[in-house]
């Protein structure tokens, strides 16, 4: 079937201060494609969303869609005329509100002065129907689970005449089951002949639910290839743009004494936890978000009260009633959400890295600066943090670079405990191999880690042994002869008892 | 000089668009104080003399010295709208120590400044412990403080100090007024303090990431107590410096003292909602403050119309800032 373009760029180039966003790029979406888009962070993807969404302008080149050419739009035109949407990773839902007044939101259904209730209720549930969904219009947004809150963006987006839908990172919050419902969802809009551009780090989802991808990286398209007829190896190394090496490190550890022991830990989320870590050892922890991996990570780190159980840490039993405590007990953590629990992003690389250990590199209250010069000199060497200098202020870093901001700060307080939640989420694939590498050092030079993850490849090649959590419990230990992927989501994904 | 060094950083790339943000920031707060100086010194022949400026800086010393603690909570993401009723407090409180209970004035000092750590404490108790925003907590002391002040004084005035107490407010070493070197020292600490010592890094840690602070193992609640102590600390020296000056305790003293030092971190460019600012930029904001009301005195502008003036200048540097490190921060 030879297909139509929806949008073409041409020649499209967008310039920051000292940073050359996009270079020329030419590229056709077909109608009724789904096109993914993959690149390291810095790549040009966000310009390039941003760009056909009217968002911001491009230096140079021209858009041509449905036959007319421009230079810019507005958002406004862009969703009202071009039939242009885009869902973010962060949603732009009114949580107070319900499904049906977020969906018509700026363009609500009026009797008169009075706002048609009944009838934009109507229409929002067709529209969910047309979906494949049956979501009562009247509920409202912060009721609802995330995989459902997605689909309001969407059926927002479809309550305008959509031409062209952007999905920026979709798959993120999602379980694995929400995501098959989403890639159905993708293919019945494709038959639609909706264009799809499609934005994800998860190169096996591009691969599997792309017709085409394209490679971007420092602002250029290296290339766009048919999916069947590429491979994951292929795409990164064109992403990276050299030949990576061994994607994670070969682990052999002997496990040395226990450091960390756990009984029957309980607390408000989770229940009878019991677990030992050993020096030397990646002990990966493995469930579906919800499913308690995370709260375990907070109780062991003083920030849900813990109701029953006792946590032994060397050797001595302790009780762990705040992050600073636990600190003290050398136990440190990497927290999920590096944006909002992580970085202190107004603040420079010199103030984060040193954060925790301040008070230590103090004498008579003042902080020694050669003393914290060089320790940032070290951590900046060795995590390789790509940086105009110490006093740049970590907000303008790259993903990449502010996760390894983040584990400096952890390393630098020399914890021999170490936690780490989703340590390479939202990192880039060169990242992401040095961090593998950073973690089986620690390991190695005797820290015990606890790994919490939702990319199974990564748990499966770097933990020693696999905790499957669900609902709350630990439904198995898996040890690294064993791991395969589909045995942990069994465990992980099996209903109720 | 501005627009040339902006464009230096700019073309050295985007990493450096905070810092030229920053550094524009304290640019145009001090050009602004500088152009006010230039006016003044115009329109009024008596503005530039020594003693006119020696009288600014004493008129503004105690305000300079709250704002430092002011500067502290603000840039911690808080707020502290107790300190006006608190330098009530402290005046009748010293006054009523030295003329009614008979203590020497040192004695009296430092039990009054005993008392506002107390104070200090009381407020960060209840945003610590019983989580009450900070805004309404010490909304709430501030009407207690005001009300146990005038509860103590019944109303009247207290007066009738020993002399060596003239001395803080109305005192010189050399040519300095006592006041305005108290204020600087202060000044030099909060520097320090803020730039040098693990707690100043932690106080814009709060303010930036609350969170994040303390997940990295920092004792917030610790950090609160001393901020909102070493505030309402600060307000004690001023307020002491005040009833020197005065020569009488007066519960009415320091009514809407708050707000104007909130207007003075924030004419000095610190972010109301934390995290962000420098102390030179609060010096600078507080000059501002004791340039504008000391030079329209000497031109003979009504009261009246000087607040109208703060005002506008207020709205005006904010606005500003604003404009200029908003376009910076659209432009990455």
């Amino acid at each position: 079937m030879a297909q139509q373009s929806y949008i073409s760029l041409k020649n499209i180039s967008k310039q920051y201060p000292g940073v050359q966003a996009l270079a020329g790029v030419d590229l056709d979406f077909l109608e009724g494609e789904v096109h993914a888009i993959v690149g390291e962070n810095g790549a040009g993807k966000s310009t390039l969303i941003k760009i056909i969404t009217g968002a911001i302008q491009a230096d140079s080149g021209t858009l041509e869609i449905a036959g007319s050419t421009f230079t810019s739009y507005s958002p406004h035109d862009a969703l009202f005329d071009l039939g242009i949407a885009a869902i973010y990773q962060e949603f732009n839902l009114v949580t107070s509100l319900t499904i049906a007044d977020n969906i018509y939101l700026g363009k609500e259904i009026q009797q008169g002065p009075l706002l048609d209730y009944h009838q934009m209720n109507q229409a929002s549930q067709e529209i969910l129907a047309r979906l494949g969904f049956s979501l009562d219009p009247g509920a409202v947004i912060s009721d609802l689970s995330v995989a459902e809150q997605q689909i309001v963006e969407i059926a927002k987006a479809l309550s305008h005449d959509v031409r062209l839908l952007i999905m920026d990172e979709p798959t993120a919050p999602l379980t694995p089951a929400e995501v098959s419902r989403l890639f159905e969802l993708i293919a019945a809009l494709k038959k639609e002949g909706v264009t799809i551009i499609y934005i994800s780090h998860r190169l096996e989802e591009a691969l599997s639910i792309a017709d085409r991808i394209t490679v971007l990286r420092d602002g250029h398209l290296i290339q766009t290839l048919r999916a069947e007829e590429t491979n994951r190896r292929e795409l990164i190394s064109l992403m990276v743009g050299r030949k990576l090496g061994q994607e994670y490190p070969h682990r052999d550890n002997d496990h040395g004494e226990v450091l960390l022991e756990v009984n029957e830990l309980t607390t408000s989320r989770v229940k009878d936890i019991s677990f030992a870590l050993h020096t030397g050892e990646i002990l990966g922890i493995a469930g579906l978000v919800g499913s308690g991996r995370t709260e375990i990570a907070r109780a062991l780190f003083g920030i849900d009260p813990v109701l029953s159980g006792e946590v032994i840490v060397h050797g001595k039993k302790a009780s762990i009633c705040s992050p600073s405590e636990a600190m003290k007990l050398n136990i440190g953590l990497v927290p999920e959400d590096r944006k909002r629990s992580g970085i202190l992003g107004k603040m420079s690389l010199r103030d984060n890295i040193t954060f925790s250990i301040a008070s230590r590199l103090a004498s008579w209250f003042l902080i020694d600066r050669q003393v914290e010069d060089r320790i940032i000199g070290e951590y900046m060497d060795k995590l390789s943090i790509k940086a105009s200098g110490k006093d740049q202020l970590v907000q303008y870093l790259s993903g990449g670079n502010q996760q390894k901001v983040v584990l400096s700060k952890l390393l630098a307080s020399d914890c021999d405990i170490l936690i780490f939640d989703e340590p390479t989420r939202g990192v880039d694939v060169g990242a992401k191999q040095e961090i593998y590498y950073l973690l089986d050092e620690l390991a190695r030079s005797g820290k015990g880690i606890l790994m919490i993850s939702s990319d199974l490849p990564e748990l499966v090649s770097m933990a020693d042994r696999i905790m499957v959590m669900n609902t709350g419990k630990i439904r198995g230990f898996i040890e690294k002869a064993e791991a395969r992927q589909d045995l942990i989501l069994d465990l992980a994904s099996h209903e109720g008892r | 000089m501005v627009e040339k060094e902006s464009q230096e950083t700019m073309n050295k790339g985007k990493f450096n668009l905070s810092v030229t943000a920053s550094s524009l920031r304290s640019y145009a707060i001090s050009l602004v104080f500088l152009l006010l100086m230039v006016v003044f010194s115009l329109a009024s022949p008596v503005f530039f003399r020594a003693e006119n400026l020696f009288n600014v800086t004493r008129q503004v010393a105690m305000l300079g010295i709250s704002a430092v603690g002011m500067t502290f909570v603000i840039l911690a993401g808080g707020i502290d709208l107790s300190v006006g009723s608190l330098l009530s407090l402290v005046s009748v409180v010293c006054a009523k120590l030295m003329v009614e209970v008979g203590l020497c004035p040192t004695l009296a000092v430092t039990l009054t400044l005993v008392m506002c750590c107390g104070v200090g404490i009381l407020n960060a108790f209840f945003i610590n412990e019983i989580n009450i925003p900070p805004l309404i907590t010490t909304l709430g002391t501030m009407t207690i403080l005001r009300g146990t002040s005038y509860v103590l004084s019944t109303g009247r005035h207290v007066w009738g100090f020993p002399d060596s107490f003239r001395f803080i407010g109305q005192g010189y070493l050399g040519p300095f007024p006592v006041p305005v070197i108290i204020m600087a020292l202060i000044f030099l600490f909060g520097w320090i303090y803020l730039g040098r010592t693990p707690f100043g890094r932690w106080t814009y840690g709060i303010g930036n990431n609350e969170e994040a602070t303390r997940l990295s193992g920092i004792n917030i609640k610790k950090m609160k107590y001393l901020l909102y102590m070493l505030s309402s600390l600060m307000t004690g020296i001023a307020g002491i410096i005040l009833l020197s000056r005065m020569s009488s305790g007066q519960p009415k003293v320091g009514t809407g003292y708050e707000l104007e030092v909130v207007t003075a971190v924030v004419l000095g460019g610190v972010s109301i909602f934390g995290g962000e600012g420098k102390l030179l930029g609060v010096l600078f904001g507080v000059l501002i403050i004791g340039v504008l009301e000391n030079g329209m005195i000497l031109l003979n502008v009504s009261d009246y119309y000087q607040q109208i003036i703060l005002g506008f200048v207020l709205l005006a540097a904010v606005g500003f800032d604003n404009k200029v490190s908003g376009r910076l921060k659209r432009n990455q």
